[in-house]
């Protein structure tokens, strides 16, 4: 079982290294996103400080959303995808090499990229390590989630505003915790429990998701 | 698929599964209950405007609550309905569980946007603004895009069996998400209040005004079961439009 | 809840345009919605006895 998750997510691995193109775009989004913030916001850093935080995730948020098109898109176009939930391995493997190897070339560089975003802040060093680590902790849910709107859509017209529609008012929780941890930090208070939600809620989300997300991903392929 | 099921018990409820005992069983059912919703709204807002006090902190405009809170209910109790109707569809493959599951999906949209217009009103008057951004009405809001994604996703998809399937699976996500949601909502909420203490939506509950608000959330709910019922018969319609059964009624009908 | 009269029961304590505004959304959604509902049940029938005539 486990050869079959690391074979999954070093073929999509390679993928993503052979189109580096569209891995570097994502994180461009996320910088332009946010970066547009302080633009409509005017550069008062007392003011940055404060939202700063909630503008890093609602970035984060549209970031991964908009990257989950390629989660399955190609493979369903060239008929990989029905090929590998025809193979026999438990789909639940498959679908989980696909979304770890999505974080690993979104989530995780969106949480690295943040580091100099927190500067552009002017966060504080401690609030600046709330948010990565927050980050860090919190993605793999978006990637999870984002990964159900994608296998639902699968093929369909609406294509990313559709996703957006249905997938944004699902990843609230993580946006507030994930803000409100860095809030807290930045408040003096200690950033644990917000931490320990948010990795709960990706552990919760990695054990019902991969369900939701075969079920979906068969409905869209019958 | 028609299971007209022998045995004497539980199972024959089965039987309303199959579309065109379902269409009889509603067209029977729905002039009753409007009429009970109509009978309920008259003696809920007769209570609720004749016999309720005037609130001591917020004058008359308390009243709004009568429509306010049904409203907000039956956009919540909806949306568990609509998801419980879409499981069991996904579950045994009927299809009357996800027309119904669709059926539901408008109303109860329609409630949560009621909820927050009335909600909206009635702020204003009672601590001074249209929208405060507080836990329940933004829990609502956030329950108005669940129910507007779950009927994009369907008219997005043609093939209406998969329409039916990607949508209650969304269902299911997102009544499992929805606790969730509103467990933040609140947090947040209540950390960006700071200290002050929000004086709360209800006022202190007289007897009269309570009676009026149970009565006005059955009235509502009354309501619902119609316009979901009479819904989904147009649905089943639209669908089973060359079945035998629909041409055999509306054979003999013209 | 003696209201002393219909100006009374309108103006509200001063609250009346809110108050009527929301009961008269309600009231208006209610009915647009019931409207829209059999309108639609209606045009199914018609759907369905026009394929039945047209064989």
């Amino acid at each position: 079982m486990s050869s079959a998750l690391l074979a999954v997510l070093r073929r999509d691995l390679l993928l993503a290294l052979r189109q580096r193109g569209d891995v570097l775009n994502v994180l461009l989004f996320f910088v332009v996103v946010v970066t547009m913030v302080p633009l409509g916001v005017g550069p008062e850093l007392n003011v940055l400080r404060t939202i700063g935080a909630g503008a890093v995730w609602v970035a984060a948020l549209l970031a991964s959303i908009v990257s989950l098109a390629r989660l399955f898109a190609q493979d369903h176009a060239d008929g990989t995808l029905e090929q590998m939930l025809l193979s026999g391995q438990p789909a639940s493997i498959i679908v989980i090499g696909k979304v770890l190897a999505h974080w690993l070339v979104t989530g995780a560089p969106i949480t690295l990229a943040a580091i100099p975003i927190a500067v552009m802040f002017d966060l504080h060093v401690d609030a600046g390590c709330t948010l990565i680590a927050a980050l860090a902790l919190g993605t793999p849910a978006l990637s999870l989630l984002g990964a159900v709107g994608a296998a639902l859509t699968l093929g369909l017209r609406g294509g990313g505003v559709l996703v957006t529609l249905l997938v944004l008012p699902l990843t609230v929780p993580i946006l507030i915790f994930g803000a409100g941890a860095v809030d807290a930090t930045a408040g003096g208070l200690a950033a644990t429990p917000y931490l320990l939600l948010l990795g709960g809620l990706s552990l919760g989300a990695a054990a019902l998701a991969p369900w939701a997300i075969a079920t979906a991903l068969r409905i869209s392929l019958e | 698929m028609h299971a007209t099921s022998p045995s004497p018990t539980g199972f024959r409820l089965f039987r309303y599964a199959a579309p065109a005992e379902f269409y009889r069983l509603a067209g029977r059912v729905v002039p009753l209950v409007a009429l009970l919703a109509a009978a309920l709204g008259v003696a809920g807002l007769y209570v609720g405007f004749f016999v309720a006090p005037t609130d001591a902190q917020q004058g008359e405009a308390y009243r709004i609550m009568f429509i306010h809170v049904p409203a907000a209910w039956m956009g919540m109790f909806i949306y568990v309905v609509m998801a419980f109707w879409a499981a069991l569809g996904l579950v045994f493959n009927t299809r009357m569980s996800a027309i119904m599951a669709s059926a539901l999906a408008p109303t109860g949209a329609l409630m949560s946007f009621l909820a927050l217009w009335t909600g909206a009103l009635w702020g204003r008057p009672a601590w001074g603004t249209y929208w405060d951004w507080d836990a329940r009405m933004t829990s609502t809001l956030i329950l108005l895009f669940l129910y507007m994604g779950f009927m994009a996703l369907h008219s997005a998809i043609d093939d209406t069996r998969r329409a039916d399937r990607a949508a209650g699976v969304l269902a299911i996500v997102g009544v499992v998400n929805v606790p969730i949601i509103y467990f933040s909502v609140q947090w947040w909420n209540s950390l960006h209040q700071g200290s002050s203490i929000s004086l709360g939506k209800a006022p202190t509950i007289a007897a009269p005004m309570l009676a009026a608000m149970l009565i006005m959330a059955l009235a509502f709910w009354a309501y619902c079961i119609a316009a979901a019922l009479t819904r989904a018969r147009a649905i089943v319609l639209e669908r089973e439009r060359s079945s035998e059964w629909v041409r055999t009624l509306f054979g003999a009908a013209s | 809840m003696n209201w002393g009269g219909w100006q009374a029961f309108w103006a509200m304590g001063g609250y009346g345009g809110y108050v009527w505004t929301a009961y008269g959304t309600v009231a208006a959604v209610v009915i647009i919605e019931a409207l829209a509902v059999r309108a639609r049940l209606a045009r199914a029938r018609r759907g369905a006895a026009h394929r039945r005539r047209r064989g």
